[in-house]
C-alpha cells in the first residue's frame, strides 16, 4: 500500500518505463458502489497508474455534461460522501491503483475539513482535487489536508497568467494539473497539444512536480500528443462516456477495454 | 455595527463572499475588478451612466404613496417605482451597467443567467442598444412559466438557450452561464443578474443598484421631511433589495427588512428562504447562506415566484444579517399571492409577483408602526409577466 504523502511513488513506475502516467476519472457510485469497485479494478488491470475519483456533487461549476450526468447517477442512487470514501479504502485492499479524490468545497465544507482530512487519509488516498478553491482561497481547506499528509494538486488554465502559474506550481503538491484548454470537463471539444507542450515546457524550471495534462482528452492519438510532452494524461468524461448505461462486469469490461487503449498509445520517450 | 467600507480586498464582507471558482475564471475575475475600478472612478463612465440612465431607463422612477393598500390605523406604505423602468423591473439599473463595462473591457458578447426572464430581458435591450451578441441561459421549468419574457429576448435579438440539468430553474441556468462563461472567456462578458457570485460581481452589482437608494432617500426626505421607519424588499439573490437598502445602511433608526420567499413554508424542501432556513455555504462562487442538506448538496427549491427561486443568496445579505443591521422574514406564497391581487384591485398596480412578498411584510408592518411609522416598499417590478402564472393558479383562462 502507498501511504498517503507518498505521492511520488504514484509515478515512479512510469518513470521507470519512461513514459507518461495515465490518470482515469470516475464518478463514486456511477451508477452504483460495485460497479465502481469493479471499474477501479479494471482500470488498474489495465495499467491506469492513478484514480482520480469523483466524489459526486450536484452542482459541478468545472464540469461538463457527461460528469454532471455521472454525479446526477450516483447522488440518485444515494451516495454520500462516507460511501465515496469506503469506496476508495475497498478499493485499496483489493490492491487498487492509488486514489485521489475530487470534489468540489461544498461537500467537503459540510461534512467538515478536519474530519474529512482524517478519513481521506485513512482511506489510504493520496489526496484531493477541489477545482473551485483556488490559490487565494486555499486556507480554506489546505492546512487540515496537508497535516493529514494529503497532497492537494491545484488547476492552472490557458488563462491563468505565467507569474500565476508558476506560483500555483509553488504552491501545488502531489503534481501540477494543466487545463489543457478553455471550458469545462468533457469529450465534445478537442484538447490544445499546443498550448499544453508550451506550458509544460514553460513550467518546467519552476517545479519539481510532475505536470499532468487534462480537460478534453478522449483518444488514443490524444494521449500519444499529450502523453509525447507531460508526464501524465488525465482522462475522465470520455472513460465514464465508455461504460455509461452499463454495470457490473460489463461497465468493467469496456472501462478497462478503453483504458487500455489510451495506456498502449503512450509513447516510450527516447 | 455593519461595515460600510466592505467588501475588503479579497471581496469578504466578514466571513462571506470570496473567489469560489475554477482556475480558468481567476483572471477574468480579476480584470473584472481592474476595469471596474478604473470604471468607478473615472467621471466620463458615471456620467455615461446617467444619461443611459435617465433618457433610457426612465430614472429617476418616483415614489408612491399606496393610501388603500391597508385599512385601519397604519404607517403610511411608499412604493419605490421600479416597475416604472424600461423593461419593467429594476435589473436593467445593473444591466445598463455591466454593458458599458463590457464595452471598456472590449467584450463584444453578453451572457446571462435568468429566472423570472427579467434580467435576460434587461440584458437583451442593452446588447440591442449597444449592438452586443447576447446569450441568456435559462431553466427549461422557467422557460415554461415565463413564456412572454422568452419570447421578448427573442425579440430583442437575443438567443435563449433552455438548460435542462438539476432542477431546470435559475441556479441550474447560473451553472451553465459559469460553464459558457469558462469556454469562451476571452470575447464574452458575463453580466450576472444579482449580488451573487464571485468577487467582484457581489460588489458591482450594488453599486449599480445603489441608485434605487439613493433615490429613494432623497425623495422621502422632500416629501415627507424625514427618514423612513423601515425599508422593506424582496430578497432572492437579493440586488432589489440590496440597491435600496445601500441609501440607508448608515441611517441607524432605519429599520431593513429583507423578505424571502417561503414557498410552501419554511420547513419544507419546498422554500427558497436562505438566510431564514439555509446554513453557510459556497455557491456560484462565494460564501454565504445555502439551501442544502447534510451532505452539501444545494437543495431543489420552490417559489411561486421565478425570480425568488434560488437556493443562495448575496453574501453581503448574509452579513448584514449576521451583524444584525437587516431582518430577513419570510413571506409564503399565498400570502404573496394575495398581497399580487390585493394590490391590483385597491392601488390599480399589478406588482411582481416577487415585490408582491415585500408587499405583503408590509402590510402587516405597517399596521404594527402605527400612524408614526413611514414604510418604504421596493416595488422592484411590474407583474405583467405573472398574468399567465396567476390566471393558472385562479382557473382563469390563461390570456
Amino acid at each position: 500500500m502507498i501511504a498517503s504523502g507518498e505521492f511520488d511513488t504514484v509515478f515512479a513506475r512510469a518513470r521507470t518505463e519512461r513514459r507518461a502516467a495515465l490518470i482515469a476519472y470516475v464518478v463514486a457510485g456511477d451508477p452504483d458502489r460495485a460497479t465502481t469497485l469493479a471499474v477501479i479494478d479494471a482500470l488498474t488491470a489495465a495499467g491506469v497508474d492513478l484514480i482520480e475519483l469523483g466524489i459526486p456533487y450536484g452542482d459541478p461549476l468545472a464540469d461538463g455534461p457527461t460528469i454532471a450526468a455521472a454525479a446526477q447517477r450516483a447522488l440518485g442512487g444515494g451516495t454520500k460522501m462516507a460511501d465515496a470514501i469506503a469506496i476508495a479504502a475497498e478499493a485499496r485492499e483489493r490492491g487498487a491503483a492509488p486514489i485521489l479524490y475530487f470534489t468540489y468545497l461544498n461537500p467537503i465544507d459540510r461534512y467538515g475539513v478536519e474530519r474529512f482530512a482524517r478519513e481521506a487519509a485513512a482511506s489510504g488516498a493520496v489526496g484531493a482535487i477541489v477545482p473551485d478553491v483556488p490559490l487565494e482561497e486555499l486556507a480554506a481547506f489546505g492546512p487540515p489536508l496537508r497535516a493529514a499528509g494529503l497532497a492537494i494538486p491545484l488547476l492552472i488554465a490557458p488563462t491563468t497568467p505565467p507569474e500565476r502559474a508558476a506560483r500555483i506550481a509553488e504552491a501545488s503538491s502531489g503534481f501540477v494539473y494543466l487545463v489543457s484548454r478553455l471550458g469545462v470537463t468533457g469529450a465534445r471539444r478537442e484538447p490544445d497539444v499546443g498550448w499544453a507542450a508550451a506550458s509544460v515546457a514553460r513550467l518546467r524550471p519552476a517545479t519539481a512536480l510532475p505536470l499532468a495534462v487534462g480537460f478534453g482528452i478522449s483518444t488514443p492519438a490524444h494521449a500519444a500528443a499529450v502523453g509525447a510532452v507531460a508526464d501524465a494524461v488525465i482522462v475522465g468524461s470520455a472513460l465514464i462516456d465508455a461504460y455509461a448505461g452499463s454495470r457490473g462486469a460489463e461497465a468493467a469490461r469496456r472501462a478497462g477495454a478503453y483504458a487500455r487503449s489510451l495506456r498502449d498509445a503512450l509513447p516510450v520517450r527516447g | 455595527m455593519a461595515n460600510l467600507q466592505l467588501p475588503d480586498a479579497r471581496g469578504y464582507f466578514g466571513r462571506f463572499g470570496g473567489v469560489f471558482v475554477p482556475e480558468v475564471l481567476v483572471e477574468a475575475l480579476a480584470q473584472l475588478e481592474r476595469a471596474t475600478s478604473e470604471a468607478f472612478a473615472d467621471p466620463a463612465f458615471w456620467a455615461e451612466m446617467e444619461i443611459l440612465l435617465r433618457d433610457y431607463v426612465g430614472r429617476p422612477s418616483p415614489i408612491y404613496h399606496a393610501e388603500r393598500l391597508v385599512d385601519g390605523p397604519h404607517a403610511p406604505i411608499v412604493f419605490k417605482r421600479e416597475d416604472t423602468n424600461h423593461t419593467g423591473a429594476h435589473k436593467i439599473n445593473n444591466t445598463v451597467g455591466q454593458a458599458l463595462l463590457a464595452r471598456r473591457m472590449g467584450k463584444r458578447r453578453l451572457i446571462a443567467e435568468t429566472g423570472a426572464g427579467q434580467h435576460g430581458v434587461a440584458t437583451a435591450t442593452i446588447g440591442a442598444k449597444l449592438g452586443m451578441q447576447v446569450d441568456v441561459y435559462m431553466g427549461e421549468v422557467d422557460v415554461e412559466r415565463q413564456a412572454l419574457n422568452v419570447y421578448l429576448m427573442k425579440l430583442l435579438g437575443a438567443s435563449v438557450h433552455p438548460v435542462g440539468s438539476g432542477t431546470r430553474t435559475l441556479k441550474d441556468a447560473t451553472n451553465e452561464a459559469f460553464r459558457e462563461w469558462a469556454a469562451r472567456v476571452e470575447d464574452t462578458f458575463y453580466v450576472i443578474g444579482s449580488v451573487v457570485g464571485a468577487h467582484p460581481y457581489p460588489y458591482l452589482v450594488r453599486e449599480f443598484q445603489k441608485v434605487i437608494g439613493v433615490e429613494a432617500r432623497a425623495q422621502v426626505l422632500e416629501r415627507y421631511g424625514r427618514l423612513p421607519s423601515d425599508v422593506v424588499a424582496c430578497v432572492g439573490g437579493g440586488s432589489n433589495a440590496m440597491g435600496i437598502f445601500r441609501g440607508f445602511v448608515d441611517d441607524s433608526d432605519v429599520r431593513l427588512w429583507g423578505v424571502e420567499a417561503a414557498g410552501h413554508g419554511l420547513q419544507a424542501a419546498d422554500t427558497a428562504a436562505s438566510l431564514n432556513a439555509g446554513s453557510v455555504g459556497v455557491l456560484h462562487g462565494s460564501r454565504s447562506y445555502v439551501l442544502q442538506d447534510d451532505e452539501g448538496q444545494v437543495l431543489d427549491t420552490h417559489s411561486v415566484s421565478a425570480g425568488l427561486d434560488y437556493p443562495g443568496v448575496g453574501p453581503e445579505h448574509a452579513y448584514l444579517k449576521d451583524s444584525g443591521r437587516a431582518q430577513y422574514v419570510a413571506i409564503d406564497d399565498a400570502e404573496a399571492l394575495a398581497a399580487f391581487h390585493h394590490t391590483a384591485r385597491r392601488e390599480g398596480i399589478v406588482p411582481a409577483l416577487e415585490s408582491a412578498h415585500a408587499i405583503a411584510f408590509a402590510q402587516r408592518l405597517a399596521t404594527e408602526r402605527g400612524p408614526g411609522g413611514l414604510v418604504l416598499v421596493n416595488l422592484s417590478g411590474r407583474g405583467d409577466k405573472d398574468v399567465r402564472t396567476v390566471a393558472a393558479l385562479d382557473g382563469e383562462n390563461q390570456p
